[in-house]
Order: C-alpha cells, then structure tokens, then sequence
C-alpha cells in the first residue's frame, strides 16, 4: 500500500529526515516512536503534502501512484488521512458544514454522487457514536473552543466519515486523559479493517496498549534505527531512549 | 462643453426660484464654484482620484426609466418592503412605495418637506455633513437637493418592514453622473431599517455622487444598510451622516463588493448622552477596485458607546482604503469607543491602506483601535485541504468565514442571504 524508499526531508537548511525505509500493506498497523525532535512528525507531515517541507531524495509509493507527486487535497482523496498532533481552530466554519464539503469532494473525485441531507446526517449520526461526540459540538465553528480531548475525537470522527485507506494519526495521544484515549482507541480499532492500514506516530508506548501494532519502528535522528514487533514498544518503556543510542553509534559508525 | 459648464448647465436648468432651499443650492453652488473637486494632495482624499472620474460629456439630465427594470432589479423576498427609487440622482415619488399602515412612514420630496410641517427640521439638518466635509463634493450635490427625497417614520412608530432605497444610474447614452440626497427623520421613539442599495444600468461609465443625512431622535432605533455591487464601470462617492440624539441606537452596516472608485464617508455625531452605534463594514474586492471607507465617531457628550469593525479582502490589483476618525470632545467622559480594521491581501497586486485617527480630549475614557493586513492562514489552508478540500474551495471557506461576522450584522433575513449569495458567487465555492 505504502512503500517509502531512502526519504529525506528539510525545513529551511535544516534536514530532518535522511533517509526512511518503510513498507505498509493492507491491514497492518505500524508504529513509530522515537524522541523529541527525532522526525516523527515531520515524517507524518511530509506524507500529507504539507508545504514548509522540502523532499530532497526518495520515493514514496501510494498505492502504485507517486505520492510525492500529488497535492494534499488529491493525497486525501487518494485515501491517505492525517490525525493533527495540533489540530488547526477555524472561526467561521462549522464542523457539519467542512466535513460535508470534504466527503462530497472525495465522492466526485471518486466518480460518485454528492451525498444528499438525509444520507450525509444518517452517515454522520454513526460515525459520532464511534466516537461518543456530541452534535452541538459539530455545529460550531471547527476546533473553536474545543478541549485537547474534542479536538483528537475530531480528528477520529473526520477520519471515520472519509474512511481512508491509510491513516497516520500524529502523536494523538498527547494531551489526551486516559478516558479520552480510550475512546480514541476504540474508534480507530472499529475502523480497522483488513483493507486499511495505520501508521500510529507516538512518543509513549501508552497508546499502543490500547491500538495494538503489527510493527514497531524506532525513529533517531532522521532515520528508522531498529524494527521489531509490539514487544519494542515494551522494551523501549522499560529502558527508555537511550537504549537505543548505542545501536545507533553501531550503525552509523 | 467641459465638466464645469456641464454642470453650470445643468445648475442652472433647475430654474430656482426665492424660496430657502433655493437658497442653501444657490450658496452650495457659489461654495462648489470656490473650491472646485477634491484634489489629491487633500489630506482626505489622497486615495480617492475623483478629479479624474469628471468626464466632459457627462449625461447629468434626467431620465425616466421602465418599472420593469425596476422589478427585475428587487432584491428576491422583499416585495412587501417600502421602496424609494432615484433614477440617475432624481427622486421617483411615483415609482416608489410606502407599504406601512397609515401614519406611520412618510416619503415625499425634499422639495416638499422643505415647505410643509416638517420644515423646521428639514432646515435643521439639511446640510449638517458640510461640518465634517466642507469640501466641494459634497456642495455639489447639495446645490441639487431639490430632487432629493425625505422619509419620516413617525413618533414612537415601529416599521413593520424595512425601507429598501434604489438607486438607478442609466448609463445608455455614455458617462452618467447622479447625484441623489436623502433626508431621514427617524422621530423620537421610533425604529426604522433602511437598505440604500445601487443598480447600474448600461454599459458606460458612471458616477453617483450621494448625500444620506439622517437624524436618530431619542430614544430611536436606526438599522442602516448600504450594500454596493454596481460593477466595474461605477464610481460613488458618497456620505451617510447620521446624528444621535439622546439614548438614541444605530447600527450600521457598509458592504462593498464591485465598483471602480467607491468612496464612503460615514458619520456617526453622538451629540448627546447615552448615544450607542456600531458600524460594520465588509469590502470583498477584485479587479482594479478602489474603495475608500472613512468613518467618524464624533463623540461630544458623556456616556456614549461606539464600536466599529471593518474587514477587507482584496484580490487582483484592488485597493481598500480605511480611515477610521474617533474624537472624544472634553466634555465626553465615560466614553466608550472601539475600532478594528482586519485586512487580507489575495492577489500579489493588491493593496490595504489602513489609518486609524483618535483624538481624545476627555481623561475619562476607553478607546481602543487596531488594524492587521495579511494573508490566508497556511496552517488552516493546509489542513482543509488535508482533508481533500481543494485549495480554491479551502481558501473559500476561509474567506466566507472571515467574511461572516459581518454579514450576521445584517439582521434583515433576505438581504443577508441576498450577500451571502453574492458573496459565495464571488468566493466560487464549488462542489
């Protein structure tokens, strides 16, 4: 499904990614931790379009299609979703109105009719008791005035309405109590199918008690440093980051 | 003929005779003669070339016009409304329309309240906005006031439906230049809501140079809308000068979306106490657009409220201009005055020119101002289109919803949704 070959990426002059390895197929959920500042984030950036970025070397294959190639809207409606670690307040847009437009983007973009009032509601109503979010919360402007905890659960409602084929979800784990989290986790799991893939960017190994991973990928510096299965996470709760450095000076030396 | 024997012409074809408005056109005209146009280097008109719109074969006649253009022209659900209708700067009293119960709206000509019972006040505002803009423009139009109209809403009355004033500028046969005048009497007690609003017809240039003067009694209310969508090929200048008189409200909301040069004055005299006005204002501009807002607040006596937000967004090689006066005199303590411009800048050619003026002479006061210019949010632009919303339907959204604190202020349901079509036409939002 995704296929990221020796990616590397700057913002301004400073590079941040050299040069990541990672195939995604279908139905499989990966993980990638690593330390602050370690490119988690960018990397979930990059692979959305977002502009600040420079690629400066790789390839990325979504589904037999050039990823890199293609604007965030069109990524989107290729299937690709993006959780925002911090997502963005709109005064002046309600949540209806914006998520109406995007799924009615992608269904044209997809060759299909525009979802009429009554079917939109009907598909709305089901994706927020996923999430356990209320009504009058997506009646107002997006975001605004939203806690950490509405904002996340957003965030998973928005991907339940585009049910996209890869999700990455940017560290949604943070500023989340463990009650919110759960219900984050719930969602995504009920999403979860064996055509879909995830790719959960977490600092804590917190979140993957609750969305379980087929793979764990540390991130250092730039790079994926070590691979494993949901015991890595374990290991790496246990021993902290550090652990890993060695590896590291062993690799690169 | 050039533009000042055209107009000589056109002054002097009235046929005046000895009567006191005849008197106030003939000194306007005198004071028209002295100081000519607004120059440039007027400190009040630096963005605003009106010098330059003045053609020397300006239609400047009257001319009648067909009440089917005037149908198809109402703006959709206001039917029921109350209309006064100006063809090229003259009042049509017969094509217009009081639909209020008997004694509670009046509309006639100036010509004839100035010689009636309302007389008395008739002479103690007509000409009031000459104090704030003594300037040639606005003696010219009041050297042809006689064409203009009056409307009075009757003590402690209540309009049921708003009054919709509809402007008509012909410009068929080549340049038209129009200029209409309007006296509101909005009595003690009473509310009204007035839409003035501008239709150009034909293909030629034009210009509607306008007087609006309007006395908010005590305790009146007065919902005041002007909405110009004229196209590229309309010139306005124009002043809306409203006095408050004592715990009198106004509301007032200035939407620009089309025009060539457009210039709006608007005057807000708090001359007495607990006097409360907002004033809103919305340019959405494009193509080589030029519209100038200046507003004042002119607070003279104590306990008077003000607040004013004007927003711009400019594409292409458009201007917004905004000049945004508060005084506070020494004798309005416990004043409460506020101002913010918010401007967005679309196309690499477009300007905003923003000059907030505060002159405060009262120790007793709040006041506060800002103004910010910029651009889109790239963080919000990024994330609608994260979501597959392509980057002309996000940066749609984004307007429409800088764009929307203002149109909640206009509390007349068709003629926000009238806008708001307007304004999502123009944003092209599509699916």
């Amino acid at each position: 499904m995704l296929k990221i070959e020796n990616l590397q990426a700057r913002i301004e002059e400073k590079q941040i990614l050299k040069g990541i390895n990672l195939e995604i197929k279908p139905g499989e959920i990966h993980a990638i931790m690593g330390p602050n500042g370690s490119g988690k984030s960018t990397l979930a950036s990059v692979l959305a379009g977002r502009a600040d970025y420079e690629v400066t070397g790789g390839t990325v294959d979504f589904l037999g299609k050039d990823l890199l190639d293609m604007s965030p809207e069109d990524r989107a409606k290729e299937g690709l979703f993006l959780a925002f670690q911090y997502p963005v307040e709109i005064p002046g847009v309600s949540t209806t109105n914006f998520i109406k437009t995007a799924v009615n983007e992608k269904r044209k973009y997809q060759g299909l009719e525009p979802l009429d009032a009554a079917q939109f509601l009907k598909s709305m109503k089901e994706k927020m008791k996923l999430v356990q979010i209320d009504q009058s919360l997506l009646s107002r402007s997006l975001n605004e005035g939203f806690s950490g905890g509405e904002k996340k659960r957003n965030e998973i409602f928005q991907m339940a309405m585009l049910s996209p084929k890869l999700a990455i979800l940017d560290e949604t784990d943070s500023g989340l109590d463990i009650d919110a989290l759960r219900i984050v986790a719930n969602g995504v799991n009920q999403l979860h199918t064996k055509e879909n893939a995830f790719l959960v960017v977490t600092h804590y190994q917190r979140l993957l008690e609750y969305i379980v991973p087929d793979f764990v990928h540390v991130l250092y510096n730039g790079r994926i440093v070590k691979s494993g299965t949901k015991e890595l996470a374990l290991e790496l709760e246990e021993k902290g980051y550090d652990f890993i450095k060695p590896d590291f000076v062993e690799a690169t030396a | 003929m050039d533009a000042t024997q055209t107009l000589k012409a056109a002054f002097e074809k009235q046929n005046l005779s000895n009567g006191k408005l005849s008197e106030f056109q003939n000194e306007n005209w005198k004071t028209f003669s002295g100081l000519g146009l607004p120059a440039l280097k007027h400190e009040e008109w630096r963005y605003t070339r009106i010098r330059n719109i003045f053609k020397d074969d300006m239609n400047v006649d009257d001319q009648s016009i067909n009440s089917s253009i005037i149908e198809k022209n109402t703006i959709p659900g206001t039917s029921t409304f109350s209309t006064v209708i100006f063809v090229n700067g003259r009042f049509q009293s017969a094509l217009s329309k009081n639909a209020e119960k008997d004694g509670i709206l009046e509309i006639k000509a100036l010509e004839v309240a100035a010689g009636d019972e309302d007389a008395e006040f008739v002479y103690r505002n007509l000409g009031h906005s000459q104090r704030y803009h003594a300037d040639g423009i606005n003696a010219l139009n009041a050297a042809f006031a006689a064409g203009g109209a009056y409307v009075k809403v009757n003590e402690g009355k209540h309009m049921e439906q708003p009054l919709i004033i509809y402007h008509f500028s012909d410009s068929s046969n080549g340049f038209r230049f129009s200029q209409p005048r309007i006296l509101i009497n909005a009595t003690s007690g009473s509310s009204i809501q007035v839409i003035e609003t501008y239709i150009h017809i034909g293909s030629g240039e034009s210009l509607t140079n306008q007087v609006t003067e309007i006395c908010t009694g005590k305790d009146a209310v007065l919902n005041y809308i002007k909405l110009q969508n004229e196209g590229a090929q309309a010139n306005h200048t124009g002043t809306t000068h409203i006095r408050q008189l004592e715990k009198s409200l106004t509301n007032a909301v200035t939407i620009t979306l089309s025009g060539k040069l457009v210039r709006n004055n608007l005057n807000m005299v708090m001359e007495a106490e607990h006097g409360e006005c907002h004033l809103y204002g919305l340019y959405l501009l494009n193509g080589e657009t030029i519209a100038d807002n200046h507003t004042i607040v002119d607070n003279a006596m104590p306990h008077c409220y003000s607040n004013e937000l004007y927003k711009g967004i400019m594409d292409d090689k458009s201007t917004g201009v905004f000049n945004g006066k508060i005084f506070v005199r020494k004798d309005a303590q416990k004043t409460n005055a506020y101002q913010s411009n918010k401007n967005i800048l679309l196309g690499a050619n477009a300007s905003a020119n923003t000059k907030p003026q505060l002159e405060i002479f009262a120790d007793d006061v709040k006041c506060s101002h800002g103004c910010t210019i910029g651009k889109l949010d790239e963080d919000a632009l990024f994330y609608l289109r994260a979501r597959g919303i392509s980057e002309k339907n996000a940066q749609a959204l984004l307007l429409h919803a800088f764009a929307i604190d203002i149109l909640d202020q206009i509390k007349i349901e068709p003629i926000k949704a009238y806008v708001d079509q307007l304004i999502s036409e123009r944003l092209s939002f599509q699916i």
